[in-house]
C-alpha cells in the first residue's frame, strides 16, 4: 500500500459544505440520485446523512453518495469518477448513489480547471483526490469503530461497507458507524490499495444516468423547466466580420403572438479583459423573449435588423494569467481566399520551431525527395444538442444551469458582465448532450444571463440547430507539407515539416517522428482570422496525425517496408539512441500500441477484397493505434472492421471506456470522410444536417474491437487520443483500395466512385 | 389559435395552440414531456422521433393539427421503468454516451421491431440511418436492437 499525504487536497475537505450537507439538492428532482442500475436490492434512502469530504456523504443505513465534480458530456465520468472514490472506500457499489457536483471552486479547488471537462484531463486530474477522498473516509470510520471498540485503529479492517475487528469477532456497517465517523479528524495521510486489490476499479460498472436516458428522464440543459420560465432565442449577424447596427421592426416583433420583448444585449461589459475561452465572434445579438419555443421561433424569423462591418482590432486577452495580444481583422472572409494564403505562406520563410542536425544538408545530398501536402477544412462541432442554457437573475444573485464543459472559465466573465459576485452565482451542470471543445467556450450562458436580468424572470436561452452551426467555435482549417529525404539504399536522412492555419499552426514542435530522424525541421505559420476557432476533440492532433501518419505509409511503401514495422524501427531509434531531449512522447508505450493492434488485427493475414490501413499517435499523454478494414461495395468505401489499441493507463470502466473509444473512431471515419465547413463573405455555407453530412449507421463500422493495453500506470487520457489516428488509418486503406492517396479531407465530398 | 385533442401515452389533452405548432414543440412546452428531443428542427436527425399509431415519425416536421385522433407515444409512454425490450437491451450493451439522441433512437428502433421482429443488418441500417448520434453509438445501437429481437422471441 502507498502511503499518501492527504494535504494536496486540503482545501477540498470543507466539511459540512453546501454541497455536502444536501442543503442546494437542486429543485430538479431528476439531480436526485441516480442508482447504478445494474443492481436489484435497493437500500431505502437514509433518515439522516453524514458529511465527510467535498466528495461524499454517508446515509446512517450504509448507502454513500458520491458528488461527481466533473460535467458530463458523454465520456462517462458521472460513473467512472465515483467508482474510482467507492474503490477506496471500499463499498459495494450497490450501495453507491451518484448526484452531479454544482460549480463549486472552493470544493474543487483547482480554478478555473477544477472542474473542466476536456483535454481529456479528467480522470487524470481527479485520480488522486477521488482516492484520497474515499481513502480518508475509510481512515475517520476506522479511527471510530477502533474508539468504539477501544481497539487500536490498525486492528481494523473493511469489507465492502463493513468494518471488522478480527480478534474480538466485532463488525459494523459503515452507516451505524458514520455519525461518530464524520467527527473524526481527517488523517494527515491515508494508505491508498495497489491496483491488484481493485474491486470497482477496472471492473465495468454500467452508466449511472442509463435508465434516466433510455426513459426520456429530463437530464440536459434543453429540458430544464422553471415556474414562470420564458424561452428566449437570439439573432446572430449573418456573417462572420459582421456587427449589430440597429434592429428595424422592434414594434412589429413584440406585436407576434407570445412574444414579451426583443432587444439587443451586449455580451461584455466595455473594457472587460476577456479570458481566453471568451471566443466569441458575436459580442452584440439580438435577443427575442417570449411564452413558448415555436412563438419565438417564429418571431426570430421576422426579426430584420441593420448590419455592419466590423472593424479590425488587436485586444489583450489574459491567458491564465498571462497577457496575450490577439488580432481581428475586419473583412468578410473565403474559404477559397484563406486556401491561397495558405499557399502562399507555404512558400515563404517561416517560425522555425525544431531543428535537429543539419536538414538541408540532407536535403541537399538526398537520392530521392518526396514531398506531399496536406489540408483538412474547419469543422463545426455539431453537438446533438444545440446550445443553451438556463439563467435566473434577480437583483443580486444569479442561478444559471445548462450544459458547460468550463464553469471556472466562464463565471468570471458572467459574473462581470451582469455586476454580480461571483458567490452570489449558483452554477448547475446539466448532462451535455455533447461538447468536444464546443461547451469550453460558454457565451451562451452570459447571453442567457443577460436576457433574464433584462427581463427580470426566468428564462431558457436556446439556439437553433441554425444558430448552433453558423455561430460556431470551429476547428481550424489547416494545411501542411511533408518531406522526407533518402539516400540511395532508402534510408530516410531528413524530415521536413511545415504547416500552418487559420488562425493557429496545427503543429507540435516535439511529437513523433521527432526524435526518430537525425536531421529534422519543424517550420510553422498562422494566419489572422475573425471566424472563431477553438477546441474541437483532440485540437491540432486532429490534423496533425492525419497528415503525419499518411505520409510515414507513403515512406515506408517507397522504403519497401511494411508500415508498422517502418514506424516500430523509427521508435526503436527514438528509444534507443533519441534526436534531441525535448521529445514529448514515450517510444516504449508508443510501439507497445502498434504492436499490439498488429497482434490483436492479425495483420499480415491479408485477404485480397480487404483493404487495411494503419496509423497510431500520441496526444493527451495517451498512445493509440489502429487498424482499419474496408471493403468497395458498388464503388463506395464500407469500413468492415477497426481493431484498436489504447495505452492510457489504468483503465477505471473498460467498457464505458470502449465505448468511448468506438466513439472516437466513428467521429473521425465520419469526418474524415463528410466534415467540412467553408466560408463565403463570411458567411458559413452550411446551416443544419441537410447540407453538413454526418456519419451515419449505414456508414459506420460494421465491427470495432477495442483492446487496452495492461498495466498499472496512473491513468492518461481517453476522450481525445483514439480520434486523431483513424483519419490516417481511412486514408491508408482508401489507398490501398483505389490506388490513390487521400491528402485533401474531407475525402468524400460527393459520391465520387471509388475502386 | 384552435383547440385540439390529444391522446399521448395513453391520456387525453386538450390544448388551445397555434395548428402549425410541430408535435415536438407541444410536447415539451406545453406537455413538459421532455424526453423527445429537438436536434434540427426539419427532419434531418430523428432526435424529435415519436409513435403515430405506432408509426415512427418526426415530430418537429409534424403539425399539430395534422396528428387528428391518432395515439401519440412518446419515449416517456415506451414503458414506464423502462421494460420495452428495446430499452432492456439498451441498458445491456450501456449504448448511450451523451445520451442525447437516444430516445429518438429508442423510439425508432422499438418501431421497426414491431414491423420487423427479424431485421437484418441492412434493414437496421435502413430504418435508423434518419437517426444521427453525433457520439457514434451506432455499433452498440445496432447489437442491442439485435438482442432486443432476440429477447422477444
Ligand atoms: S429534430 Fe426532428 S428530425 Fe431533427
Ligand atoms: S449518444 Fe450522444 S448523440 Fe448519441
Amino acid at each position: 500500500m502507498a502511503l499518501i499525504k492527504t494535504t494536496y487536497n486540503r482545501r477540498s475537505f470543507l466539511k459540512s459544505s453546501a454541497i455536502a450537507g444536501g442543503g442546494m439538492m437542486l429543485g430538479f428532482s431528476w439531480f436526485a440520485s441516480c442508482k447504478p442500475i445494474d443492481d436489484n436490492t435497493e437500500l431505502l434512502m437514509p433518515d439522516e446523512w453524514f458529511d465527510f469530504n467535498s466528495y461524499l456523504k454517508i446515509g446512517d443505513n450504509g448507502l454513500i453518495t458520491i458528488f461527481s465534480p466533473n460535467p458530463e458530456f458523454g465520456q462517462n465520468v458521472k460513473t467512472s469518477m465515483p467508482m474510482i472514490l467507492a474503490e477506496e472506500l471500499d463499498v459495494d457499489w450497490k450501495n453507491v448513489l451518484v448526484e452531479q457536483a454544482p460549480y463549486s471552486p472552493e470544493q474543487f479547488p483547482g480554478a478555473p480547471f477544477g472542474q473542466f471537462t476536456g483535454g481529456s484531463r479528467g480522470i487524470m486530474m481527479k485520480w488522486k483526490p477521488l482516492r484520497i477522498a474515499g481513502a480518508s473516509a475509510k481512515q475517520m470510520l476506522k479511527a471510530a469503530a477502533a474508539q468504539t471498540w477501544q481497539v487500536a485503529v490498525d486492528e481494523i479492517t473493511t469489507e465492502s461497507g463493513v468494518l471488522h475487528h478480527e480478534a474480538s469477532k466485532k463488525s459494523i456497517g459503515y452507516g451505524e458507524m458514520a455519525s461518530l465517523a464524520a467527527q473524526m479528524a481527517i488523517p494527515e495521510e491515508v494508505k491508498l490499495k495497489e491496483p491488484k486489490d481493485y474491486k470497482i476499479i477496472g471492473h465495468s460498472k454500467k452508466n449511472v444516468d442509463g435508465l434516466a436516458i433510455v426513459t426520456g428522464k429530463p437530464l440536459f440543459g434543453l429540458d430544464y423547466q422553471k415556474e414562470g420560465m420564458l424561452i428566449a432565442m437570439a439573432v446572430h449577424p449573418p456573417a462572420f466580420g459582421m456587427t449589430l447596427e440597429a434592429i428595424n421592426n422592434t414594434e412589429e416583433i413584440k406585436a407576434m403572438p407570445g412574444i414579451k420583448d426583443v432587444f439587443p444585449i451586449k455580451t461584455y461589459k466595455d473594457a472587460y479583459k476577456k479570458g481566453y475561452f471568451d471566443t466569441n465572434a458575436f459580442p452584440e445579438i439580438i435577443a427575442v423573449v417570449g411564452n413558448s419555443t415555436w412563438e419565438v421561433l417564429k418571431a426570430k424569423k421576422a426579426v430584420k435588423a441593420k448590419w455592419k462591418s466590423i472593424e479590425g482590432s488587436t485586444n489583450t486577452i489574459d491567458r491564465f494569467g498571462r497577457d496575450i495580444s490577439v488580432h481581428t481583422p475586419a473583412g468578410l472572409e473565403n474559404t477559397t481566399d484563406h486556401n491561397t494564403q495558405m499557399e502562399t505562406l507555404m512558400a515563404k520563410p517561416m517560425k522555425v520551431v525544431r531543428r535537429d542536425g543539419d536538414p538541408e544538408g540532407a536535403f541537399k545530398k538526398a537520392a530521392k525527395i518526396i514531398e506531399r501536402t496536406y489540408s483538412a477544412p474547419y469543422l463545426a462541432h455539431n453537438c446533438m444538442e444545440p446550445m443553451n442554457f438556463f439563467a435566473d437573475v434577480k437583483k443580486d444573485k444569479a442561478h444559471v444551469a445548462g450544459p458547460l464543459q468550463g464553469p471556472g472559465l466562464i463565471e468570471p466573465t458572467l459574473a462581470a458582465s451582469l455586476d454580480i459576485p461571483e458567490e452570489n452565482i449558483e452554477t448547475e451542470m446539466t448532462r451535455m448532450g455533447g461538447g468536444f471543445g464546443r461547451r469550453a467556450y460558454s457565451h451562451y450562458m452570459v447571453e442567457a444571463a443577460l436576457i433574464s436580468q433584462k427581463v427580470n424572470a426566468p428564462i431558457k436561452l436556446m439556439y437553433t440547430r441554425e444558430d448552433d452551426m453558423t455561430n460556431g467555435i470551429y476547428r481550424p482549417t489547416y494545411r501542411a507539407i511533408y518531406r522526407a529525404a533518402l539516400d540511395e539504399s532508402n534510408n530516410l536522412l531528413a524530415l521536413h515539416v511545415k504547416a500552418g492555419g487559420v488562425p493557429e499552426s496545427p503543429l507540435f514542435a516535439n511529437r513523433f517522428p521527432a526524435g526518430s530522424v537525425d536531421n529534422y525541421l519543424a517550420e510553422e505559420f498562422a494566419i489572422d482570422s475573425n471566424i472563431t476557432t477553438g477546441a474541437f476533440r483532440a485540437p491540432r492532433s486532429n490534423f496533425m496525425a492525419g497528415a503525419e501518419q499518411s505520409f510515414l505509409d507513403e515512406i515506408a511503401e517507397e522504403t519497401g517496408k511494411d508500415p508498422i514495422e517502418f514506424r516500430l524501427e523509427l521508435l526503436k531509434r527514438a528509444k534507443e539512441n533519441p534526436v534531441g531531449k525535448e521529445n514529448d512522447y514515450d517510444p516504449e508505450r508508443y510501439a507497445g500500441v502498434l504492436e499490439l493492434v498488429r497482434e490483436k488485427s492479425n495483420w499480415g493475414q491479408n485477404d485480397a477484397n480487404l483493404h487495411r490501413g494503419v496509423s497510431a499517435y500520441f496526444c493527451h499523454n495517451s498512445y493509440a493505434a489502429h487498424v482499419l478494414d474496408l471493403t468497395i461495395e458498388k464503388g463506395k468505401p464500407v469500413v468492415q472492421k477497426v481493431t484498436c489499441a489504447i495505452d492510457c493507463g489504468i483503465v477505471i470502466n473498460p467498457d464505458a471506456a470502449a465505448n468511448m473509444a468506438e466513439g472516437g473512431i466513428v467521429d473521425g471515419i465520419g469526418n474524415a470522410f463528410y466534415g467540412e465547413m467553408t466560408f463565403k463573405d463570411g458567411v458559413p455555407q452550411k446551416n443544419n444536417f441537410h447540407q453538413y453530412r454526418m456519419i451515419r449507421m449505414s456508414e459506420a463500422p460494421k465491427k470495432i474491437d477495442v483492446h487496452f493495453v495492461q498495466n498499472e500506470i496512473d491513468p492518461t487520457g481517453l476522450g481525445e487520443p483514439p480520434f486523431p489516428p483513424i483519419f490516417a488509418a481511412v486514408a491508408n486503406a482508401m489507398y490501398k483500395a483505389s490506388g490513390k492517396r487521400q491528402y485533401h479531407q474531407p475525402f468524400i465530398r460527393e459520391e465520387k466512385i471509388l475502386g | 389559435m384552435a383547440k385540439f385533442n390529444l391522446n399521448v401515452n395513453g391520456k387525453n389533452f386538450q390544448l388551445d395552440i397555434a395548428a402549425q405548432t410541430p408535435l415536438l414543440w407541444v410536447l415539451r412546452d406545453h406537455l413538459k414531456l421532455v424526453g423527445t428531443k429537438y436536434g434540427c428542427g426539419i427532419a434531418q436527425c430523428g432526435a424529435c422521433t415519436i409513435h403515430l399509431d405506432g408509426v415512427a415519425m418526426r415530430s418537429c416536421s409534424l403539425p399539430v393539427e395534422a396528428v387528428g385522433d391518432k395515439a401519440i407515444t412518446t419515449i416517456e409512454g415506451l414503458s414506464e421503468k423502462g421494460e420495452h425490450s428495446i430499452q432492456r437491451a439498451w441498458l445491456e450493451h450501456d449504448v448511450p454516451q451523451c445520451g442525447y439522441c437516444q430516445a429518438g433512437q429508442i423510439m425508432t428502433a422499438a418501431a421497426l421491431l414491431k414491423d420487423n421482429p427479424n431485421p437484418s443488418d441492412s434493414d437496421i441500417d435502413q430504418a435508423m440511418n434518419g437517426n444521427i448520434c453525433r457520439c457514434g453509438t451506432y455499433t452498440r445501437i445496432k447489437a442491442a436492437i439485435k438482442s432486443a429481437a432476440k429477447m422477444e422471441k
